[in-house]
């Protein structure tokens, strides 16, 4: 058995160690938002967060949660209310949809780490996250749009 | 009285001749006799500083033999790769750039959420071409980059030993490195279709100790 937490809320599951992350939170937990891409760390629709850290779930044996706090797309926030949900709704980002929790994931470590990222640091932590609608200039833009809306709200 | 002192003339000169003679020759034999102890020495020293200086050049030739030995391991896709030129990993035994533009980030572990724990685990995950693990999975910080990529093996043996650019280390620093660091331990456990080093871990080490042995020379 191994425990982690999700989203905020303490989990205990059965799962062999070895199974990988991404089918633990959406067969064993059912959470869904958390999308399989190409099961080999190669596009980033899997993308989650270990204690703050993003990691491509369809990799990662739930082993490596064992203790730690997971979120995913779900968790990022209770009521849509975090500014890259925010943004990228203003913004109209997603075309099919399939990578978009995976390039919100990545994008919330950038600006975790980076409150103001210019375009060469959005494409540095975003070149993991494939598209195959190319919704890349919209992606850059919402991530601006974040940052301003974090500022905004700082100043407050 | 000349003539009487012209007759002892000789006589004189033969006993202060003979004086002096007798006063000097040990001197003089003591002095040929160091001269030639002295000139044995010298000889002795000469020849000595040859050997030693055929020596040296015969352990700097040892040495430089042992550390082109190991820099064929060095050398080596699983080395190469995470000690490139660029701040991108290598990947393949092609040593292509890292695809996703990886970057190698301050202290080598990547930049955001492109981290190298991203993707990579603590160990070799099942399967060609999935990521290859390692705890310690990094390159070396942006300080100290330790390149490979395009290097001549003499290039790298001075990058190796020059404190300011291999993290301080000494010799045996570097020795113990190599012997037992487990991140360099990976490159003889790389995961399933990836190539093994040209030799195997305890021939490198070997080669490595014999290139200090012999007194670090590096290859030209």
């Amino acid at each position: 058995m191994i425990s982690f937490t999700v989203n905020g809320k303490p989990v205990t599951v059965e799962d062999p160690p070895s199974t990988p992350l991404l089918w633990v939170i959406r067969d064993s937990l059912n959470l869904t938002g958390t999308k399989y891409g190409c099961g080999m760390a190669l596009c980033g629709a899997c993308t989650v967060h270990i204690d703050g850290q993003a990691v491509r779930s369809c990799v990662a044996p739930v082993s490596r949660a064992e203790g730690k706090k997971v979120t995913t797309i779900e968790g990022i926030s209770p009521d849509l209310t975090h500014p890259l949900q925010q943004a990228w709704i203003e913004i109209d980002v997603p075309q099919c949809g399939y990578c978009q929790s995976g390039q919100i994931m990545s994008a919330a470590v950038l600006l975790a780490e980076n409150s103001t990222p210019s375009d060469e640091d959005i494409d540095e932590a975003m070149s993991g996250n494939i598209c195959r609608c190319g919704t890349y200039p919209r992606i850059r833009r919402a991530i601006h749009r974040a940052a301003e809306i974090s500022k905004q709200r700082g100043a407050k | 009285m000349s003539k009487s002192f012209a007759k002892k003339w000789p006589m004189q000169i033969a006993l202060v001749v003979w004086a002096v003679l007798a006063a000097c020759l040990p001197a003089l034999a003591q002095q040929q006799a160091a001269l030639a102890t002295s000139s044995s020495s010298v000889h002795a020293i000469v020849a000595a500083s040859t050997a030693t200086n055929n020596a040296a050049r015969s352990d700097a030739a040892a040495a430089q033999a042992a550390f082109n030995r190991a820099w064929t391991v060095f050398a080596s896709p699983r080395c190469r790769n995470c000690h490139p030129s660029g701040d991108a990993p290598l990947q393949g035994e092609d040593g292509h750039v890292h695809i996703q533009d990886v970057k190698r980030g301050p202290d080598g572990k990547g930049v955001y959420g492109m981290k190298c724990s991203t993707c990579h685990q603590v160990a070799n995950l099942p399967g060609a071409n999935m990521p290859p693990g390692n705890p310690k999975w990094s390159l070396p910080p942006a300080n100290m980059k330790m390149v490979i990529q395009g290097e001549t093996a003499g290039e790298f043996c001075r990058q190796l030993k020059d404190p300011a650019k291999n993290g301080h280390r000494s010799l045996a620093q570097i020795i113990e490195h190599v012997s037992s660091d487990d991140l360099v331990g990976w490159g003889w456990n790389p995961g399933e279709g990836r190539t093994l080093p040209p030799l195997d871990r305890p021939e490198f080490v070997a080669a490595m100790k014999a290139w200090v042995d012999n007194g670090a020379a590096c290859p030209q």
